[in-house]
């Protein structure tokens, strides 16, 4: 049985409320969170950065568990936001980790989804017998272009989850859609990414959310009410909310997964903080269905069903915990944090 | 100046300090040889974990540099991100140091945090 044996998430402490974006751009805050359904984000302290956020998530998961960092065989860091462009992050977090040098490493991108990619090959690692265990991180600051309607939902955040045998939560199967569409897209040396708007919707998000989700349930014999809770990918409240009822889950079973309401799209870490919110609280066989999506487009999914080990697996501090210890911050100081003044 | 970096990421990204098994002395920054057993020490590195307290702190150009105790009676000066008083409880942080201007290096290191 091979799972999830251990996971560790990092939220930066700040936060600024879409009000006080909204005020910097003359735009209406009660419409924009009406649109969104997101109320704050979270913003990284002026010294964190992608490989600072993966460090601390990193650290959390492996503390939680009795497993010396040495028996980590592999280490993907995915993110939108690498701080280089070339020399990998993972190397950063595998030294700061004490995972040792032999190990197997490399940065993924793959926009929002590329830590589920990196748990997808850890699996099969572990699976071929290459590694014991593997680290699959997602940490992202998400960039926005100052004015640019990203700019309320690009959070911070970073999640790593710990692949091996004899799990907390067994992922019994994983499918992935992907296709060429360019619904968002950066091209080398530009600061901000371009996102095609509208575009955005239809084709990309719910197109390859639902066909893999539905091609998991298809081959592997599960339909909606086999599973206990549900999470998406969350770029902002709504189209989660929308592709779970496009796929049959109630508000219910896709509610302890929707940090994007307080901390803002964490990209590569967004689908995972939720499937985090939920495992802090799941009990023994309840199955979640996890699905991310990557623009540009992908989604890997996941059906995930907890195991008995979770009983003794220490959960605290909880996600929803962690999110409300928190400091508000204004737009001038929010551009500090983000080093666009210095 | 990338050379001299590297070699001390290890000491940098983790509290590493010595530990003399003859004595039970704790030593930070680390000593080769333990001063109050000399030759007779036999002198470890120890990565310490724990949580520490704030003895005193000051400000310099803007950051906090507080003098850190740990349980096992280690102390160490380092930057704290956050509001601290002395006798704050404090844990490690993995944070940025610094840059080699835009082109160069990120340096990075251990800082430390107020434990809420
Ligand atoms: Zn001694």
């Amino acid at each position: 049985m091979i799972g999830i044996v251990s996971y560790g998430t990092y939220i930066p402490k700040f936060r600024i409320k879409v009000e006080e974006i909204a005020r910097i751009w003359n735009e209406d805050a009660n419409a924009i969170k009406q649109n969104l359904g997101v109320f704050e984000k979270a913003v990284p302290d002026v010294d964190e950065d992608t490989a600072t956020m993966a460090v601390e998530a990193g650290r959390e998961a492996i503390s939680r568990v009795r497993i010396r960092p040495e028996k980590i065989g592999a280490v993907f860091v995915g993110s939108e936001s690498h701080p280089y462009a070339v020399k990998p992050t993972a190397t950063i977090v595998g030294e700061a980790l004490g995972i040792g040098n032999y190990y197997f490493s490399a940065d993924l991108e793959f926009a929002c989804k590329a830590a589920t990619a990196g748990i997808q090959i850890c699996y099969a690692m572990v699976k071929a017998g290459m590694i014991e265990y593997g680290l699959s991180i997602g940490s992202d600051v998400a960039q926005a272009r100052p004015g640019d309607a990203l700019e309320y939902t690009a959070g911070a955040g970073a999640v790593a989850i710990l692949v091996g045998k004899d799990p907390i939560a067994e992922i019994e199967a994983t499918v992935s859609y992907t296709s060429d569409t360019p619904d968002f897209w950066r091209r080398d040396l530009q600061p901000y990414p371009s996102h095609g708007g509208r575009f955005t919707g239809s084709p990309a998000y719910f197109r390859h959310i639902v066909s893999a989700a539905k091609k998991l349930m298809e081959d592997f014999g599960y339909s909606a009410k086999d599973f206990d809770f549900a999470v998406f990918h969350q770029p902002n409240a709504k189209f989660p909310q929308r592709v779970a009822s496009m796929l049959g889950f109630n508000e219910e079973k896709i509610a302890d997964g929707m940090l994007v309401k307080v901390v803002g799209n964490t990209y590569s870490a967004s689908s995972l903080l939720g499937l985090c919110g939920i495992l802090d609280k799941a009990m023994p066989d309840q199955r979640i269905l996890l699905v991310s999506f990557g623009s540009g487009a992908g989604s890997d999914a996941f059906a995930i069903r907890v195991t008995e080990k979770i009983l003794d697996y220490p959960r605290n501090r909880r996600v929803w915990d962690k999110v409300k210890n928190c400091v508000y911050i204004d737009y001038a100081l929010y551009l500090k944090h983000r080093r666009m003044i210095k | 100046m990338v050379p001299r970096i590297w070699r001390r990421i290890r000491y940098r990204y983790n509290v590493i300090a010595s530990y003399c098994e003859s004595c039970g002395s704790y030593y930070y920054p680390q000593r080769e040889i333990c001063p109050k057993c000399r030759r007779r020490g036999i002198v470890k590195e120890v990565e310490i974990n724990d949580e520490g307290t704030v003895l005193s702190y000051t400000v310099v150009n803007g950051r906090k540099i507080a003098l850190i105790e740990f349980k096992n009676g280690t102390r160490m000066l380092a930057e704290v991100c956050g509001d601290i008083e002395i006798g704050s409880r404090v844990k490690k942080a993995f944070r940025r140091y610094g840059e080699d201007g835009e082109a160069g290096i990120i340096y990075y290191g251990t800082k430390f945090v107020p434990i809420i």
